[in-house]
């Protein structure tokens, strides 16, 4: 589904975000990208997106990233940004859900359509109608996850989803992203969560891929994780 | 809750207001538009000692107001920060323009003040007919109606841009508004040696931010305008609103009617 051939970026000639990136993720697949702060979780994501014009190649569902691609690569893309305030900029939740399927030329009736499937299977239908500003952070977090799924995307990123998240909601996203069928690839720190959804894990450190693995192999090398400036899971530091 | 905090809660108090349910609220959204537009234009078109012409179109805010269930009172206090700019259009008329024009019994009224006051209400209406347009059609609808009028793409899309990213620049100024008070206890307002960097870091926090909204705006298609949601098929209710008060409005312009019913009185 994803696939990253030696991809670099730099914001400053000479000091590289990314640098030799490559990787390729399968359909289906859920992949967690973790590391320390500044070690080019972010950036990656912007550069799959689209959003950062690297070197290297990348290719999204067969077809390789390039200015003429661009347009239908994001069609295929789903991107849940860290915040949903950021991501919630129309008035109401079914304004905002509607809004990329219109974008995509769906007719009023598809897009509804799709807006009602997603909301009934992630039990938002009370959210609908609401005003952006007036819903609860969790609720925001649970719209912002509706908004991009409305799009039928192939693949949902995410950034960081379940920060500043109280205990409930953070569950209530969790248990959203597991049910996922597409392709996923969250960036956290919350490693109990990239546990709890994740089969494989991409650990990046200055901008190189430190470990690429099966999840629980990777968090639990304690090793590993300190030499790159991370901890264990909470749940496995006794 | 601190003045930011109340400023964002009246901006999206707009948009509930925007999204209610009444015989206003349902016309077609270009319809408003065009009475607005037309009662606007009959309303400045009065000559600057037309008080008493002028008079009668209080009707039309009045009215709205009342089908549309959105209070004049409430329009006023949002317009708050406006009004005093309109106050200050013609307050200097007085001195300028000292002949009297009228004597109400035997005081005599100045030029200066009629036109003083007549600008006051020109201007007191058409923000007030601007207010329940805004209050009685949400905002992606009243770009549609603009689109239909033919007004241009770039225009519409920065409208709606500009009223999105009103609300963003304001929740950086609560936040960091708030950071200043909280480290600077008793201080009234934000001393003048802090305005540059304040200024300058909320230049940065809201391009930052609107960056953000920007990115997650093209990755769900945007591409330079904004799919606006299909407003109903104009009907006859439409036309008969629109053709209504148009006529009124011409009618009005054309015939003083204030001096009229003031005439009629005296005799």
């Amino acid at each position: 589904m994803i696939t990253l051939e030696n991809v670099s970026f730099a914001y400053e000639p000479g000091r590289p975000v990314l640098d030799g990136i490559s990787f390729h993720i399968a359909p289906g697949e859920a992949v967690g990208l973790i590391g320390a702060n500044g070690a080019g979780k972010s950036t990656l994501m912007k550069v799959l997106l689209g959003l950062e014009k690297a070197e290297g190649r990348v290719m999204v569902g067969g077809e390789e990233l390039t200015k003429e691609s661009l347009p239908r690569v994001r069609r295929k893309l789903g991107f849940v940004l860290q915040n949903s305030d950021n991501q919630m900029f129309m008035p109401t939740v079914y304004e905002d859900m509607v809004f990329g399927p219109m974008n995509y030329g769906l007719s009023r009736e598809e897009a509804d359509r799709r807006v009602d499937a997603v909301l009934e299977k992630l039990g938002l239908e009370a959210l609908k109608h609401r005003h952006n500003h007036r819903i609860s952070g969790g609720e925001k977090r649970m719209a912002a996850i509706a908004t991009v799924l409305a799009m039928e995307p192939e693949a949902v990123l995410m950034d960081e989803p379940t920060s500043a998240l109280d205990p409930f909601n953070r569950r209530l996203v969790i248990n959203t992203i597991r049910e996922l069928g597409q392709t996923r690839v969250i960036t956290s720190h919350d490693l109990d969560m990239i546990l709890d959804t994740c089969s494989r894990v991409i650990l990046l450190s200055g901008g190189r891929i430190a470990a690429d693995g099966p999840t629980e192999e990777i968090l639990r090398d304690k090793a590993l994780l300190e030499a790159h400036r991370m901890e264990l899971p909470l749940r496995w530091q006794g | 809750m601190d003045k930011m905090d109340r400023a964002l809660r009246e901006l999206g108090q707009m948009d509930e207001l925007a999204a209610g349910d009444s015989p206003v609220h349902r016309l077609s959204p270009w319809v408003k538009l065009l009475v607005t537009l037309g009662y606007i234009i009959a309303v400045v078109s009065f000559d600057k000692y037309a008080l008493s012409g002028l008079l009668p179109l209080i009707l039309y805010p009045l009215l709205v107001s009342q089908l549309s269930g959105v209070s004049l009172i409430l329009g006023l206090r949002k317009l708050r920060l406006v009004l005093p700019l309109v106050l200050a259009v013609g307050i200097f008329n007085p001195f300028l323009d000292r002949a009297p024009l009228l004597y109400l019994g035997s005081l005599p009224v100045s030029g200066g003040v009629v036109s003083m006051l007549t600008l006051l209400l020109k201007g007191l209406l058409s923000l007030l007919a601007s207010f329940l347009l805004v209050a009685t059609t949400p905002i992606d609808s009243l770009c549609a109606g603009l689109r239909k009028l033919r007004v241009p793409q770039t225009m519409v899309t920065l409208l709606l841009l500009t009223y999105r990213y009103v609300g963003v620049m304001m929740e950086e100024l609560a936040v960091m508004s708030r950071a200043y008070h909280l480290r600077a206890p008793g201080q009234k307002g934000i001393h003048y040696k802090a305005w540059g960097s304040f200024l300058g870091q909320l230049l940065l926090r809201s391009m930052d931010r609107a960056g953000e909204l920007y990115a997650s705006m093209r990755l769900r298609g945007f591409h330079g305008e904004f799919y606006y949601a299909p407003s109903r098929p104009c009907g006859g209710r439409d036309l008969a609103w629109l053709l209504l008060w148009l006529g009124a409005f011409a009618l009005l312009r054309l015939v003083d009617l204030g001096a009229l019913l003031g005439g009629l009185l005296r005799l």
